[in-house]
Protein backbone atom coordinates (compact mmCIF):
# COMPACT_ATOMS: atom_id res chain seq x y z
CA UNK A 1 0.00 0.00 0.00
CA UNK A 2 0.94 3.47 -0.93
CA UNK A 3 -0.10 6.96 0.45
CA UNK A 4 -0.67 9.20 -2.53
CA UNK A 5 -3.47 12.46 -2.89
CA UNK A 6 -6.56 12.24 -4.98
CA UNK A 7 -7.87 15.56 -5.41
CA UNK A 8 -6.22 16.73 -2.97
CA UNK A 9 -7.67 14.33 -0.48
CA UNK A 10 -5.15 11.78 1.43
CA UNK A 11 -5.80 8.07 0.72
CA UNK A 12 -3.77 4.67 0.88
CA UNK A 13 -3.95 2.46 -2.60
CA UNK A 14 -2.77 -0.81 -3.21
CA UNK A 15 -2.42 0.32 -7.36
CA UNK A 16 0.46 0.27 -8.85
CA UNK A 17 -0.88 2.90 -12.09
CA UNK A 18 -3.43 5.24 -12.98
CA UNK A 19 -5.48 2.86 -14.76
CA UNK A 20 -6.00 0.46 -12.12
CA UNK A 21 -6.07 3.45 -9.67
CA UNK A 22 -9.60 4.56 -11.29
CA UNK A 23 -10.94 1.18 -11.19
CA UNK A 24 -10.04 0.83 -7.20
CA UNK A 25 -11.57 4.50 -7.06
CA UNK A 26 -14.58 3.30 -8.64
CA UNK A 27 -14.80 5.32 -11.19
CA UNK A 28 -14.29 2.79 -13.75
CA UNK A 29 -17.62 3.90 -15.47
CA UNK A 30 -17.15 7.43 -15.26
CA UNK A 31 -16.39 10.23 -17.89
CA UNK A 32 -12.81 11.45 -16.28
CA UNK A 33 -9.92 13.11 -17.58
CA UNK A 34 -6.76 12.77 -15.01
CA UNK A 35 -3.29 14.54 -14.57
CA UNK A 36 -0.10 13.38 -12.32
CA UNK A 37 1.42 15.58 -10.47
CA UNK A 38 -0.02 18.81 -12.43
CA UNK A 39 0.97 16.70 -16.05
CA UNK A 40 -2.14 15.56 -18.32
CA UNK A 41 -1.97 12.04 -18.37
CA UNK A 42 -4.27 10.91 -21.36
CA UNK A 43 -6.43 8.03 -21.09
CA UNK A 44 -4.70 5.14 -23.22
CA UNK A 45 -1.50 6.17 -21.65
CA UNK A 46 -2.63 5.82 -17.79
CA UNK A 47 -2.25 1.73 -17.70
CA UNK A 48 1.67 2.93 -18.01
CA UNK A 49 1.69 5.52 -16.24
CA UNK A 50 2.90 4.36 -12.39
CA UNK A 51 1.68 5.28 -9.35
CA UNK A 52 4.18 5.92 -6.51
CA UNK A 53 4.40 7.36 -2.91
CA UNK A 54 3.36 11.11 -2.21
CA UNK A 55 1.77 11.20 -5.67
CA UNK A 56 -0.94 14.08 -6.14
CA UNK A 57 -3.22 12.60 -9.19
CA UNK A 58 -6.49 15.01 -10.11
CA UNK A 59 -9.42 13.60 -11.54
CA UNK A 60 -11.57 15.95 -13.14
CA UNK A 61 -15.43 15.37 -14.76
CA UNK A 62 -17.49 17.40 -16.79
CA UNK A 63 -19.14 20.46 -15.13
CA UNK A 64 -21.57 23.31 -15.78
CA UNK A 65 -19.51 26.26 -16.86
CA UNK A 66 -19.62 30.02 -18.22
CA UNK B 1 -21.51 35.52 -40.60
CA UNK B 2 -18.26 34.39 -40.05
CA UNK B 3 -16.88 30.92 -39.36
CA UNK B 4 -15.76 30.12 -36.46
CA UNK B 5 -12.37 27.81 -37.31
CA UNK B 6 -14.59 26.70 -40.31
CA UNK B 7 -17.05 26.25 -38.52
CA UNK B 8 -20.81 27.74 -39.61
CA UNK B 9 -23.27 28.23 -36.39
CA UNK B 10 -26.72 28.96 -37.28
CA UNK B 11 -26.66 31.78 -34.39
CA UNK B 12 -24.53 33.94 -33.25
CA UNK B 13 -25.04 33.19 -29.45
CA UNK B 14 -23.07 31.13 -26.94
CA UNK B 15 -24.40 30.24 -24.21
CA UNK B 16 -23.00 28.90 -20.93
CA UNK B 17 -24.43 26.37 -18.52
CA UNK B 18 -24.02 27.20 -14.98
CA UNK B 19 -25.95 28.41 -11.99
CA UNK B 20 -29.05 27.28 -13.32
CA UNK B 21 -31.63 26.82 -10.87
CA UNK B 22 -32.38 23.56 -12.71
CA UNK B 23 -31.24 21.15 -15.32
CA UNK B 24 -34.64 20.98 -16.59
CA UNK B 25 -34.45 24.83 -16.76
CA UNK B 26 -31.16 25.21 -18.45
CA UNK B 27 -32.40 22.76 -20.92
CA UNK B 28 -35.42 24.88 -21.43
CA UNK B 29 -33.32 27.70 -21.84
CA UNK B 30 -31.17 26.45 -24.16
CA UNK B 31 -34.31 25.45 -26.07
CA UNK B 32 -35.48 28.83 -26.33
CA UNK B 33 -32.41 30.30 -27.01
CA UNK B 34 -31.59 28.97 -30.00
CA UNK B 35 -27.64 29.09 -29.05
CA UNK B 36 -24.95 27.30 -30.84
CA UNK B 37 -22.59 26.28 -28.36
CA UNK B 38 -22.88 25.48 -24.71
CA UNK B 39 -19.83 26.34 -22.78
CA UNK B 40 -18.44 23.92 -20.02
CA UNK B 41 -16.13 23.21 -17.66
CA UNK B 42 -13.78 20.21 -15.68
CA UNK B 43 -14.48 19.90 -12.39
CA UNK B 44 -13.61 17.80 -8.98
CA UNK B 45 -15.89 14.81 -9.00
CA UNK B 46 -16.28 11.94 -6.08
CA UNK B 47 -16.61 8.65 -7.67
CA UNK B 48 -20.07 8.18 -5.70
CA UNK B 49 -21.09 11.62 -7.27
CA UNK B 50 -22.37 11.33 -10.77
CA UNK B 51 -23.63 15.10 -10.88
CA UNK B 52 -20.82 15.65 -13.75
CA UNK B 53 -21.91 12.48 -15.50
CA UNK B 54 -25.33 13.20 -15.63
CA UNK B 55 -24.69 17.09 -16.66
CA UNK B 56 -22.82 15.48 -19.47
CA UNK B 57 -25.41 13.09 -20.87
CA UNK B 58 -28.17 16.49 -20.52
CA UNK B 59 -25.37 18.69 -22.46
CA UNK B 60 -24.99 16.13 -25.69
CA UNK B 61 -29.01 15.76 -25.97
CA UNK B 62 -29.21 19.94 -26.57
CA UNK B 63 -27.84 18.99 -30.12
CA UNK B 64 -25.32 22.24 -29.54
CA UNK B 65 -21.28 22.23 -30.13
CA UNK B 66 -19.25 22.95 -27.01
CA UNK B 67 -16.63 24.93 -25.79
CA UNK B 68 -15.21 23.94 -22.57
CA UNK B 69 -13.47 26.54 -20.78
CA UNK B 70 -10.42 26.66 -18.51
CA UNK B 71 -12.08 28.71 -15.80
CA UNK B 72 -10.14 29.98 -12.55
CA UNK B 73 -7.52 28.53 -14.13
CA UNK B 74 -4.75 31.57 -13.03
CA UNK B 75 -1.31 30.09 -14.58
CA UNK B 76 -0.21 29.18 -17.95
CA UNK B 77 0.36 25.39 -16.48
CA UNK B 78 -3.05 24.93 -15.05
CA UNK B 79 -4.28 26.29 -18.15
CA UNK B 80 -2.94 24.53 -20.77
CA UNK B 81 -3.05 21.18 -18.36
CA UNK B 82 -7.08 21.58 -18.01
CA UNK B 83 -7.51 22.36 -21.45
CA UNK B 84 -5.70 19.11 -22.61
CA UNK B 85 -7.95 17.57 -19.88
CA UNK B 86 -10.96 18.73 -21.52
CA UNK B 87 -10.04 17.98 -25.41
CA UNK B 88 -9.83 14.45 -24.21
CA UNK B 89 -13.27 14.50 -22.27
CA UNK B 90 -15.27 16.72 -24.60
CA UNK B 91 -13.57 15.66 -27.53
CA UNK B 92 -13.12 19.11 -29.35
CA UNK B 93 -10.18 20.87 -30.45
CA UNK B 94 -12.15 24.19 -29.31
CA UNK B 95 -11.35 25.53 -25.81
CA UNK B 96 -12.29 28.84 -24.21
CA UNK B 97 -9.08 30.03 -22.62
CA UNK B 98 -8.98 31.78 -19.31
CA UNK B 99 -5.99 32.97 -17.55
CA UNK B 100 -7.48 34.90 -14.42
CA UNK B 101 -5.30 37.38 -13.24
CA UNK B 102 -6.78 39.52 -10.57
CA UNK B 103 -9.29 38.57 -8.46
CA UNK B 104 -12.25 41.32 -7.51
CA UNK B 105 -12.46 42.09 -11.48
CA UNK B 106 -11.39 38.62 -13.06
CA UNK B 107 -9.63 40.45 -15.39
CA UNK B 108 -7.32 38.38 -17.84
CA UNK B 109 -3.79 37.84 -17.57
CA UNK B 110 -3.04 38.74 -20.49
CA UNK B 111 0.88 38.00 -20.09
CA UNK B 112 -0.04 34.25 -19.36
CA UNK B 113 -2.67 34.07 -21.65
CA UNK B 114 -0.52 35.36 -24.77
CA UNK B 115 1.76 32.49 -23.93
CA UNK B 116 -0.69 30.21 -23.01
CA UNK B 117 -2.46 30.36 -26.43
CA UNK B 118 0.76 29.80 -28.16
CA UNK B 119 1.41 26.85 -26.43
CA UNK B 120 -2.21 25.26 -27.48
CA UNK B 121 -2.63 26.54 -30.91
CA UNK B 122 1.05 24.90 -31.53
CA UNK B 123 -0.23 21.73 -30.11
CA UNK B 124 -3.90 21.93 -32.12
CA UNK B 125 -6.02 23.40 -30.23
CA UNK B 126 -8.51 26.13 -31.56
CA UNK B 127 -8.18 28.74 -29.12
CA UNK B 128 -10.70 31.25 -27.94
CA UNK B 129 -8.89 33.52 -26.19
CA UNK B 130 -10.72 35.38 -23.23
CA UNK B 131 -8.89 38.87 -23.53
CA UNK B 132 -9.51 42.49 -23.04
CA UNK B 133 -10.33 44.87 -25.88
CA UNK B 134 -6.66 45.95 -26.01
CA UNK B 135 -5.70 46.31 -29.46
CA UNK B 136 -1.52 44.85 -28.81
CA UNK B 137 -2.60 42.02 -26.82
CA UNK B 138 -5.01 41.21 -29.35
CA UNK B 139 -2.24 41.44 -32.36
CA UNK B 140 -0.20 39.66 -29.82
CA UNK B 141 -3.05 36.59 -29.62
CA UNK B 142 -3.41 36.58 -33.29
CA UNK B 143 -0.06 35.84 -33.62
CA UNK B 144 0.30 33.23 -31.14
CA UNK B 145 -2.16 31.51 -33.33
CA UNK B 146 -5.97 32.67 -32.61
CA UNK B 147 -8.43 33.35 -35.34
CA UNK B 148 -11.09 34.09 -32.93
CA UNK B 149 -11.04 37.15 -30.10
CA UNK B 150 -13.82 37.05 -26.98
CA UNK B 151 -13.21 40.35 -25.47
CA UNK B 152 -14.92 41.06 -22.63
CA UNK B 153 -17.99 43.54 -22.05
CA UNK B 154 -17.28 43.99 -18.67
CA UNK B 155 -16.35 42.27 -15.76
CA UNK B 156 -17.58 38.42 -15.25
CA UNK B 157 -21.02 37.99 -14.11
CA UNK B 158 -21.19 42.01 -13.58
CA UNK B 159 -24.46 42.61 -15.92
CA UNK B 160 -22.45 46.28 -16.78
CA UNK B 161 -22.40 45.97 -20.72
CA UNK B 162 -20.38 47.55 -22.65
CA UNK B 163 -17.76 49.46 -20.82
CA UNK B 164 -15.67 49.90 -23.62
CA UNK B 165 -17.59 50.90 -26.90
CA UNK B 166 -14.47 52.85 -28.40
CA UNK B 167 -11.81 49.64 -27.86
CA UNK B 168 -14.87 47.27 -29.16
CA UNK B 169 -15.24 49.54 -32.03
CA UNK B 170 -11.15 50.08 -32.21
CA UNK B 171 -11.07 46.02 -32.23
CA UNK B 172 -13.70 45.72 -35.30
CA UNK B 173 -12.21 47.98 -37.15
CA UNK B 174 -8.15 46.60 -36.69
CA UNK B 175 -9.20 43.60 -37.11
CA UNK B 176 -12.40 43.02 -39.95
CA UNK B 177 -11.03 39.32 -40.62
CA UNK B 178 -11.00 37.96 -37.40
CA UNK B 179 -14.32 36.67 -35.64
CA UNK B 180 -14.78 38.49 -32.25
CA UNK B 181 -17.20 37.58 -29.56
CA UNK B 182 -18.33 39.35 -26.81
CA UNK B 183 -17.68 37.38 -24.12
CA UNK B 184 -18.89 38.59 -20.62
CA UNK B 185 -20.22 41.07 -18.51
CA UNK B 186 -23.77 41.55 -20.89
CA UNK B 187 -26.79 42.17 -18.19
CA UNK B 188 -29.43 42.68 -20.65
CA UNK B 189 -30.66 41.85 -24.28
CA UNK B 190 -29.77 45.55 -25.18
CA UNK B 191 -26.09 45.71 -24.51
CA UNK B 192 -26.29 41.99 -27.07
CA UNK B 193 -27.66 44.21 -29.72
CA UNK B 194 -25.37 47.39 -29.14
CA UNK B 195 -22.72 44.92 -29.50
CA UNK B 196 -23.94 43.23 -32.39
CA UNK B 197 -24.65 46.66 -33.95
CA UNK B 198 -20.72 47.54 -33.17
CA UNK B 199 -20.30 44.34 -35.57
CA UNK B 200 -19.23 41.93 -33.26
CA UNK B 201 -19.73 38.55 -34.76
CA UNK B 202 -20.79 36.38 -31.81
CA UNK B 203 -22.54 36.83 -28.03
CA UNK B 204 -21.44 34.96 -25.02
CA UNK B 205 -22.81 35.08 -21.89
CA UNK B 206 -24.05 33.25 -18.94
CA UNK B 207 -25.25 34.89 -15.79
CA UNK B 208 -27.70 37.23 -17.12
CA UNK B 209 -30.09 34.54 -18.49
CA UNK B 210 -29.49 31.96 -15.59
CA UNK B 211 -29.50 34.26 -12.74
CA UNK B 212 -32.96 36.13 -14.33
CA UNK B 213 -36.36 35.68 -12.13
CA UNK B 214 -37.01 33.78 -15.56
CA UNK B 215 -33.77 32.50 -17.27
CA UNK B 216 -35.83 30.56 -20.36
CA UNK B 217 -37.49 33.85 -21.03
CA UNK B 218 -34.56 35.62 -21.05
CA UNK B 219 -32.63 33.17 -23.32
CA UNK B 220 -35.01 33.84 -25.90
CA UNK B 221 -35.13 37.63 -25.03
CA UNK B 222 -31.24 37.90 -25.98
CA UNK B 223 -32.03 35.36 -28.76
CA UNK B 224 -34.25 38.33 -29.95
CA UNK B 225 -31.99 40.95 -29.13
CA UNK B 226 -28.83 39.18 -31.28
CA UNK B 227 -30.67 38.97 -34.14
CA UNK B 228 -32.06 42.16 -34.31
CA UNK B 229 -28.63 43.87 -33.74
CA UNK B 230 -27.05 40.84 -36.74
CA UNK B 231 -30.28 42.42 -39.18
CA UNK B 232 -28.93 46.10 -38.22
CA UNK B 233 -25.62 45.69 -39.70
CA UNK B 234 -26.98 43.70 -42.57
CA UNK B 235 -29.24 46.20 -43.45
CA UNK B 236 -26.47 48.99 -43.59
CA UNK B 237 -27.77 51.29 -40.91
CA UNK B 238 -27.80 55.25 -41.92
CA UNK B 239 -24.58 57.45 -41.19
CA UNK B 240 -25.67 59.40 -37.91
CA UNK B 241 -25.53 64.01 -38.64
CA UNK B 242 -25.64 66.36 -35.90
CA UNK B 243 -28.55 68.32 -37.82
CA UNK B 244 -31.75 67.82 -38.11
CA UNK B 245 -33.36 66.08 -41.62
CA UNK B 246 -36.93 66.65 -42.07
CA UNK B 247 -38.45 63.26 -42.60
CA UNK B 248 -41.37 64.43 -43.81
CA UNK B 249 -41.61 66.10 -47.58
CA UNK B 250 -41.21 69.67 -47.39
CA UNK B 251 -42.66 69.32 -51.48
CA UNK B 252 -46.49 70.69 -51.61
CA UNK B 253 -46.71 71.75 -48.03
CA UNK B 254 -49.69 74.44 -47.50
CA UNK B 255 -48.56 78.27 -46.99
CA UNK B 256 -51.06 78.84 -44.19
CA UNK B 257 -49.31 82.36 -43.26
Amino acid sequence: MISIQVNSNNLTCKSTNLATLLVELEYADSIVATALNGEFVAQNNRVNTPIQQGDKVEILAPMQGG
Amino acid sequence: MKDFYGVHLDTPFMLGTAQYPSPAILAEAFTRSKASVATVSLRREASDNKAGQDFWQLIKQLNVRVLPNTAGCHTVKEAVTTAHMAREIFGTKWIKLEVIGEEDTLQPDVFGLVEAAKILSEDGFQVFPYTTEDLVVADKLVNAGCRVLMPWGAPIGSGMGLNNVFGLRALRSHFPDIPLVVDAGLGLPSQATQAMELGIDAILLNTAVSKAGDPAMMAEAFALAIRAGQLAVGADPMEPRDMASPSTPIFGKAFLD
